[in-house]
């Protein structure tokens, strides 16, 4: 049932592999680069990247889109969400990306709201 | 009474639990709405310490000099290479562990039993680095001042930049101050561990050695910790109050207080998910062993559990990111 039950294609079916054996380590190899992309910008922290999008560094910027990226394949080919029935998907992926995100996007607002309080209040932090 | 189920009900109209509308078998799925909060729950984490860290923007210590400690190479800066060394451990214990999952498919025992033992030996390889870790971070590498408004003061060398430790540069002055005991006070305060210098001892060094000058905690529009000129320094040496060597839960040496709590917090609280994965996999291990699940005809329980263990990966990921990188 094994080799049937999946499916082995990754990257849109871009890649495709023979044998669920192989998908697994063809996304170790995966995730394995991108790891290794993390730890050398990480390391070098390009200058060309220190710029500011949306408040925050593109470099930044870039590390949490490179571990959505790890994530998603983690929980796609590892955990085996693709195998899922789509009902089953929806159930664990969508409250998960709809509550993560808001709860993220009201606390780091009011953060930015209190340092600035902080900030260019009347009261000195730093005695 | 009309609560009373009629003893006429079309047996077709009920679903008699035999049947799996989404695929899924009970465990499984209640195993999947577990990780979803837990990962909730992570969520609620990190995303407090992104507050308390947006919040402090200007001031919150920089990864890269926190965590620059490799195995067997001493004060040589080696910023994440340890932390991406213990990414991959955790990222290969996660293959192995979904090559077992894959091998009881087929239903072969010896195969299951291989992985799941590489499996527990990667976990607990993570585990006792981040072990490793926590003792380097509660040890300290070069110690600070605290002010009065709790603002860490850290030493450098004015020409070459370099981390001043105050343990080398405190000039050794005659005290006898010792450790402070319940039995001895008022209201029986006491104090667990006095710093290896006094904060005279360090007062002292530092006005005795005209290289030094002082760094605060404070981030400048580059990102890099703001350094005062010597003049400056001999000023701001009269606020401090204590010294502080290594990270505790009240104050850390490498900058704002909240940043050891959510470092401790944070990863100890992903640290005891992987202790308890590797003790459910050792379970499911011995399990594999003695033939329970060969007698039962499939291999799901170790699809359970490698659903939680690439649940605790996952974790680590984030946790990476938000505390290495970002």
């Amino acid at each position: 049932m094994a080799a049937e039950g999946h499916k082995l294609a990754i990257f849109r079916g871009l890649l495709k592999f023979k044998s669920n054996q192989q998908k697994i380590w063809g996304v170790l190899i995966f995730l394995s680069i991108v790891t290794t992309v993390e730890v050398a910008l990480g390391i070098i922290k390009p200058e060309i990247l220190m710029g500011s999008f949306l408040r925050m560094k593109i470099l930044n910027w870039i590390f949490i889109i490179l571990t959505l990226v790890k994530a998603y394949y983690i929980a796609w080919d590892f955990m085996h969400i693709r195998d899922e029935k789509s009902g089953f998907k929806n159930a664990i992926v969508l409250p998960l990306v709809i509550l993560i995100p808001y709860l993220a996007f009201i606390l780091l607002i009011e953060a930015d709201y209190i340092f600035e309080v902080m900030k260019d209040g009347f009261v000195s932090w730093n005695f | 009474m009309e609560v009373t189920a009629k003893a006429s009900v079309d047996e077709s109209q009920v679903w008699g639990g035999g049947n799996k509308p989404l695929n899924a078998s009970y465990g499984k799925m209640m195993m999947w709405f577990f990780i979803v909060s837990d990962a909730l729950t992570f969520t609620g984490f990190l995303v407090a310490y992104g507050f308390s860290r947006f919040k402090n923007i200007n001031s919150w210590p920089i990864a890269d000099e926190v965590f620059t400690h490799f195995p067997f190479l001493h004060g040589i800066d080696a910023p994440m290479y340890y932390v991406a060394l213990m990414t991959f451990v955790l990222i290969f214990s996660s293959v192995t562990m979904v090559l077992a999952v894959d091998a009881g498919h087929h239903n072969q025992k010896s195969k299951v039993t291989f992985y799941m033992l590489l499996t527990i030996i990667g976990g607990a390889i993570f585990v006792g680095s981040q072990a490793w870790e926590w003792k380097n971070f509660i040890k300290g590498e070069y110690g600070a001042l605290e002010t009065k408004g709790g603002q860490i003061l850290q030493f450098v060398d004015a020409d070459t930049g370099k981390r001043a430790a105050i343990q080398e540069f405190a000039v050794g002055i005659e005290s006898d101050r010792t450790t402070h005991e319940s039995s001895n006070g008022i209201w029986y305060q006491n104090e667990t561990v006095l710093p290896t210098v006094s904060l005279a001892e360090v007062k002292e060094g530092f006005v005795s050695n005209p290289d030094l000058v002082i760094r605060t905690q404070q981030l400048d529009d580059k990102g890099q910790k703001t350094v005062l000129s010597r003049e400056e320094s001999l000023l701001k040496i009269e606020e401090a109050l204590i010294v502080v060597e290594g990270a505790n839960l009240i104050r850390n040496e490498y900058g704002n207080r909240l940043f050891a709590d959510f470092f401790f917090f944070i990863t100890g609280f992903h640290g005891f998910h992987v202790l308890s994965g590797v003790v459910i996999n050792i379970i499911i291990f011995f399990n594999v062993i003695i033939g329970t699940y060969k007698r039962r005809g499939h291999y799901e329980m170790v699809e359970k559990v490698g659903l939680y263990w690439h649940f605790v990966d996952l974790v680590w990921v984030f946790v990476f990111t938000f505390f290495y990188l970002v």
